[in-house]
Parts: structure tokens; sequence; C-alpha cells
């Protein structure tokens, strides 16, 4: 069964990180990504996002999924680029040296293809920070730092409580539909797109049906429990905040503003080595 | 007489939704340290009286009350909710609904989270709890890695975190196997003696409460307690039968026997009873008055399995070498633990799965051609929950749907529909919303929409799980008219009274193969087979042996014949 969160327990550093500290890290770091073009550090970043794979003690071949979906999307999207823009690399760096012409519209540029170098480094700096993220986040330590960085625990815990239940819901997504398809509801992809939602909805009503059922039995065993008793609350599973979580979030927040500076040294987003 | 920890008096309450009260002038008072059993029929209000014991009602299902409930001397509705479940601890009925937390530690933590108990109370007070129902092995599993009887350990767990004053279970037995179930019973009787504790237990599974002691049984039918005395009492009175409750079967079999039942004989539970020799004759000789049951007939075969290998995806083999044959017009149980491989069964039947090794014969002909809806021409297969299957708001559109996915004319739609509708008893409901119908009607609407496509067998996955004997009796009874009907019927069940009054054979399943293909009554007599498949002995082989009869299986095999020739003809 897929996990959205796919958390693999193991001892490292990283894994002993609070999920805020590691969400703040996250965010800053791709922030940071995206906003620069400069070359020199988006070398310099993927470097160090693996080298944090490697300390993490998470294989590549643990998020194989994940990471195969990913670069799948990459390749995509520099397709796209080159086949709406072929010239974007031209009119951003605003010289032109022309390697291979293969139409007048498609001629292949350095620029153009120094563009697509940056395009892939970004990808290259997220990708790892990304997946190392939600491979080594337990998802309860996720709701409860979250809840430590001042978000309500109400809200923090319907996370968890929403990773709980997937798996569930999946598995009668499965057996509804199966026991739908004997009745004759055509889930395959010959039957035309009208027909198909109609068919959906022989699935997602049942399911929605019965999930009301557990929505009712969750939320009195919640109450029954004392949920929502107190302005806080504790968590078995929440950690307190220690120097390698502040120093992960300042080191973070640092790249940022570095990469803030970059652009702001350059004169613009790009660095530009043609000029 | 100690503390009284609850109590009622002329209490009554009506829902805001309803026309009429659902409880009338309730008077009952549990003491500290006592354990009371709760029977009665479904809709008669017992489970209304544990939404007022619990908190529920008043503060999350509105209506108005009389009279008082108190709770250690205070009114319930001057507490609140989360002051009361400092009080009453409640496991709830579905043991996989009310799991909370990721984890089984985080489950047990919840309340005490929710009390902000801060480190390290908290992770200490999780290990102790968990120590007391022996899951503490178990801290770091998901939910969908436990058993049944685990899930209802951390459940228990999570309510005894609080050190309440009295538990509060509500259809403990619902989803458990009999022997896990057994070992439930056993569990909160163990907590019960080692808290100190009231136990107040909401269960129409009279026989299955009392296999351990019970100060007493308070019986509910129409929204009123008709009697609060102890099991033995209550058992030599006629009451039970009278309101809709299956009477423990060694009882029912020495009335049979003209055994009068009286509170000295302690006749609560089987072990304890006392029968004097004159009684113990009357059994004996109602015993060889019953003429011997006749062979059934063998039938030709309709779908046969031979040497069926299936394993998931992840590696887990289900299914290891299994055969068997189901012959025409049968009434057949599958029975045996979670995991054992009975629903894979009916899966690879109805071509949800496909075997990687093994023959699947129907009449003969080879099954792996043919694709899932081809199959469901032939075998019908019924959920476990109707909400799972209805999809339609009208009964009628639902019970067509089969038909119109199969391109069936609409005026031939109209017959069989309305033929299906009619051997269903719902054909005063035609156009009836589902919505309006009762549980145990949805599960007919269910069966309605399979049978229109005339199928040759029909499978149903746990038909009576969660029911009370009413509903239990009226959906089998329902079934057991399909059967004569010509149609074979094929159950999934852990119920062991559905086995023995219902079917004609059980094929008993266990890791992946079949332990036993007997008559019920051979198989719930034979020891070794109720230990591998979770199940439990019927108590009516342990009356025959106290009564000094040799043939213990001829016995339970001569009283599900006397029941179903004379007492439910």
């Amino acid at each position: 069964m897929i996990n959205i969160f796919n958390y693999i327990d193991r001892e490292s550093p990283i894994h002993r990180m609070t999920g805020a500290a590691k969400l703040v890290a996250l965010i800053f770091l791709t922030l940071a990504a995206m906003i620069t073009y400069d070359t020199r550090m988006l070398v310099v970043m993927p470097l160090f996002s693996i080298g944090l794979f490697a300390v993490s003690r998470i294989r590549f071949q643990d998020v194989s999924f994940l990471l195969t979906f990913t670069l799948i999307f990459m390749v995509l999207n520099n397709i796209l680029v080159f086949v709406f823009a072929p010239q974007h690399g031209v009119s951003i760096y605003g010289t032109r040296h022309v390697l291979l012409v293969l139409t007048s519209r498609y001629t292949i540029t350095a620029e153009q293809l120094f563009y697509h170098l940056n395009l892939i480094l970004k990808y290259l700096c997220t990708i790892p920070v990304v997946l190392l993220f939600v491979s080594t986040t337990n998802p309860s330590e996720f709701a409860a730092s979250l809840n430590r960085i001042g978000i309500k625990y109400s809200i923090a815990y319907s996370v968890a409580l929403a990773l709980r239940y997937i798996p569930d819901i999946q598995k009668e997504y499965h057996e509804i539909s199966q026991a739908q398809q004997a009745r004759g509801i055509e889930m395959s992809k010959k039957e035309n797109l009208v027909h198909r939602l109609k068919s959906a909805s022989a699935i997602l009503i049942p399911l929605i049906m019965s999930s009301m059922d557990r929505i009712e039995t969750i939320s009195n065993a919640m109450e029954l429990r004392g949920f929502g008793k107190n302005k806080k609350r504790t968590w078995y599973m929440g950690r307190k905040f220690r120097i390698s979580d502040i120093l992960a979030m300042v080191f973070s927040v640092a790249v940022f503003l570095f990469a803030l500076y970059l652009n702001y040294r350059n004169g613009s987003r790009f660095w530009n080595p043609f000029m | 007489m100690s503390e009284p920890i609850l109590a009622f008096e002329h209490f009554g309450f009506q829902y805001d939704a309803q026309a009429s009260p659902t409880l009338y002038d309730i008077n009952l008072t549990v003491s500290r340290g006592e354990k009371i059993l709760i029977a009665g029929p479904s809709g008669c209000g017992k489970s209304t009286l544990a939404h007022c014991i619990n908190g529920l009602i008043p503060f999350s299902y509105p209506g108005e009350a009389t009279g008082s409930v108190t709770i250690k001397g205070r009114e319930t509705k001057k507490m609140g909710l989360f002051e009361i479940s400092r009080s009453v601890g409640t496991v709830l009925q579905d043991s996989d609904g009310q799991f909370i937390g990721l984890t089984v530690a985080e489950d047990i933590a919840f309340a005490l989270e929710n009390d902000a108990i801060g480190e390290p109370d908290l992770h200490q007070r999780v290990l102790k709890a968990a120590r007391a129902v022996n899951i503490q092995d178990f801290l770091k599993h998901a939910p969908g890695e436990l058993s049944g009887g685990q899930k209802q350990r951390v459940a228990l767990a999570g309510v005894m975190v609080e050190d309440v004053d009295l538990l509060l279970f509500d259809e403990p037995l619902a989803n458990l196997d009999p022997a896990t179930g057994k070992q439930a019973i056993e569990l909160i009787d163990q907590l019960h003696r080692e808290t100190g504790a009231a136990v107040v237990i909401i269960e129409h599974r009279l026989e299955d409460v009392l296999y351990r002691h019970v100060d007493r049984v308070v019986l509910m039918s129409s929204g009123r307690i008709i009697t609060d005395c102890s099991p033995d009492e209550l058992l030599s009175s006629n009451s039970l039968t009278e309101h809709g409750i299956r009477e423990p079967l060694y009882i029912t079999a020495l009335k049979y026997a003209g055994v009068e039942i009286t509170p000295e004989m302690q006749p609560w539970n089987i072990d304890t009873i006392q029968l004097s020799q004159d009684e113990k004759n009357r059994v004996q000789q109602w015993f060889n008055a019953q003429p011997a049951p006749s062979e059934d007939t063998e039938n030709p075969v309709l779908l046969e399995a031979g040497d069926i290998h299936f394993a998931y995806r992840n590696g887990r083999k289900a299914l290891k070498g299994l055969g068997c044959q189901i012959r025409q017009g049968e009434f057949l149980a599958i029975a045996g633990t979670n995991g054992a491989g009975k629903s894979t069964f009916a899966k690879v039947i109805c071509g949800f799965e496909r075997p990687q090794q093994g023959k699947l014969l129907f009449r003969g002909q080879d099954l792996s051609e043919f694709s899932i809806k081809e199959r469901a021409d032939h075998i019908g297969y019924v959920m476990q929950n109707p909400n799972q299957m209805i999809s339609k708001v009208m009964i009628f559109d639902e019970v067509a749907l089969g038909l119109r996915t199969r391109g069936v004319e609409e005026s031939m739609i109209r017959e069989r529909v309305e033929e299906a509708l009619k051997i269903c008893g719902l054909w005063p409901f035609r156009n009836w919303p589902v919505s309006a119908l009762s549980y145990g009607q949805k599960k007919r609407v269910t069966i309605a929409s399979i049978l229109v496509l005339k199928p040759e067998i029909i499978l149903l996955d746990e038909p009576t799980a969660g029911q009370d004997y009413r509903h239990y009796t009226e959906i089998m009874d329902f079934l057991t008219q399909l059967n004569h009907l010509g149609i074979t019927v094929v159950v999934i069940t852990h119920d062991m009274h559905l086995m023995l009054e219902y079917s004609h054979r059980s094929l008993v399943f266990s890791e992946g193969n079949i332990i036993a293909d007997a008559d019920a009554a051979t198989v719930l007599t034979d020891q070794q087979v109720i230990q591998a498949a979770n199940l439990k002995e019927t108590s009516l082989y342990q009356l025959a042996e106290k009564c000094g009869i040799q043939d213990g299986t001829g016995f339970v095999r001569r009283f599900i014949n006397y029941e179903r020739e004379c007492i439910r003809p």
C-alpha cells in the first residue's frame, strides 16, 4: 500500500530532529532554491542535500517511488519549457550562441541549454530535502511539533488522524470497487468519460456513507476520552526543541537570506556567464 | 451495601428527533465494585442507557430528560462530558473505529494527552496500563497490524489509564470470534477484580458474558427495565425468551427435556449448574426419544476448488493448496480465525483476486476464463456492511443497478426487480428511499440487488455481525427461505449459533487450508478444530457429558434437529 508520508523509522541525527524544525528548514531551503538562478549556488545546494541523505541513512531505493515520480516530472517540465519557449534562455541572458539548428523556431542555443541546466539543478536542490522530510518525520511527532510552533492542536491533530485513516479508507475503497464491479460497474478505460463518472459514483457514495459512520464513532470516542477538554494538551510523541533544531532553522534562514543577497548583487535572479 | 457510583431515579429520555420517549421510568443503582450485565433486544433502549451513563446524553445527543442520573451523587447534566469521562471509561462496540492513535502507545496515551499530563508521567502511565492488559510488546504497532482481540485490549488500556470508577462496555463481543470473546470476558473479569471499578456490560450474547460471574443482570425491553436480578433467578424464569434474548443453549436443552430450572441449581454457568440424578435421567430419556437425524442426500457438485494457492503482493500466503466442493442447494458455513483465508477464498471465487495456482470449476466449467462480471451472473457476493454497497437513492434503482449495467430491457428489469423485492419482503417499500430503512432492511436490499441477477450461489460475508438475536433470526430465516427456493447459500461467519442452527455443513479454515469439513455438530465438539480455528465448544456438549451421554456430538445433532423440526418449522 502506498503511504503518502512514507515514514521510515531509522536512527539518525535527521530523525532525531523535530518535525517543525524540519518543516521550517524545508520551507526556507526550497524558497532559496526557488528564488535564485545563480548557478554557483545551485551547484553547491544539491551536494549539500545529497550529503544530508547520507547522514539520514535513508537509501535511495527506500524512496524510489517518489524519486522516480519527481524525476519524471522534472523531465516533463523541461520538455514543455523547450517546446513552448525555445528561446527563453536567449531573452534572459541577452546573447545568442547557436549550437544546432533544427527549425528556425527550435534552434538550440547555449543560453537555452544553460537555462535548462539551472532548472534541473533547482529540482536537484529541492527533491532530496522534500524526500528526506517525508521519510524521516513521524506523522504524530509532526502533529505535535506543529502544535508547538503555534498551530491549534485540533488542527494539528487532524493531520495525524487523517494519516491514521488513509490506509483504512484505501482498503475500503478497494473492497467496494470489487463488489460493485461484480454488479457490472465498469471502471476500465474502455468506457467513455460520462460513463466512468457515473461508475465512480457507485463506489464513492458507499465510501462516503460508510466514512460518515466512521466519523460519528471516532468523534464520540475522542470526546469520551476528553479531546478538547483543555486549551493545551501534551503529546506522547512530542519532543523538545534541541540545539540541532535551532541550528538547522537558523542555517536554512541564512541560506535563504544569502540567496536574496545574491539576487541583489547580481542585479537579477540570474547569474550570467555569457556577458 | 457500599457506596453507589451510578444511580438512575425515575429517569426517562426522549430524543429531539423522535416522537416518543426511548426510556421510561428507569430505576437502577450500581455500587462500587459491582459487575452488571444489561441485556435486551435492539431498540430496547440499552444503547441510549449507555449514552446516559457516559454523558453523550445530554451533551452530544440532544433530547428531553426527566428524573435524575447521578454519578457519585452528582447530577450528570451539571457535570459536563469531560468530568464524567474521568469517572466513567467507555469501551465502544467497534474496537477498530475507536482506535484514534497512529500506534498502540499513542492510542493509550490519548486521554492523558488531553489532560495535559507531562513527561515522565505520560510514558510511565501508558506503560503501566499496557502491562495491565498485556499489550506492552506492541506499543509501536499500528492498528492495522493488530488482531480484533488486541485492538480491544488497547481500547481497554486507553480507558483504564485514567483510573475510572466505572467501566462501561458497549457490546464488547460484537466483532470478536468465539475464543477471543471468551478471552475478552476473562480480561474484563480480571480487571474488575484488580481495579475494584464497577463494571457495566451491555450485550445481548448472554451465554458468552456469563462465562464469568456477574452480580446482576438487568433485562430491558421497549425502553423499560423488565427485571433486575441475579443471573440464577433470571435463568429460572421465562423472561429471556419472552423478550427476544437467546437463552444459554444448555438451559434451552434442559427445558426441552422437561427439567425445571431453579435458582438453587446455580444455572448461570454450565460448570456450576447442579443436576440431580433424576434430572440427568430426564435429559438422557429426551436424547433417546429423539430420532437420529437422517443423512443428507448428496446433490451434484456446483463449485469445485482444487489446490488453490494464492499470495498477496506483499508476499503473505493466504491460501495454500486449498480444495473443497460446494454442492447444489447447500447451506454452507465457512469459519476460521481472521487471516485464515476465508475472505480471500471468497475473493478468489468471485474473481476479485486471481490465484497463482489451482483450478476452479463451476458446473465443471473452468472459471478462470470468466470475468468478474460474468462470474457474478452465477455467484453473488454480499458485503458485510450494507452501507458499503448501496449507491442509489431509491430502493428500486438500487436493486435494478446490476440489470441496467447488463443492458437488460426496462420492462424485463421491472419484472425481475419486483420479483426480487417480493422475495425479500421489500415489496411494500418499493418506492421508498433507501435511507428510510433500518439496518436489517438495508441488508435485504443488498441481498435483493444480488438476487436480481439470479445467481445459483449467494456468498455472504458475516451477514449477522453486530446484529441482536431478533435481527439475526430475521436475516437467517430469510436466508433459509432463499435456500429452500434452491439457491445455494455460503456464509462466512464467526457465529457458532449460526453454524449450528442453520448450516448443513461447515468448512473450517486455518492458515490457508481447510482443517475440517463436516456438519457443525461434529466441528463444534472437536477439540483440535476448536482450538485451531478460535472457536468454542458448545455448552450442549458439556451438558451431554454432565448427564453421562456418551455421544455428545449426537446429542448436539439431535438438539438442532429438534429445534429445526419442532420449534421453528
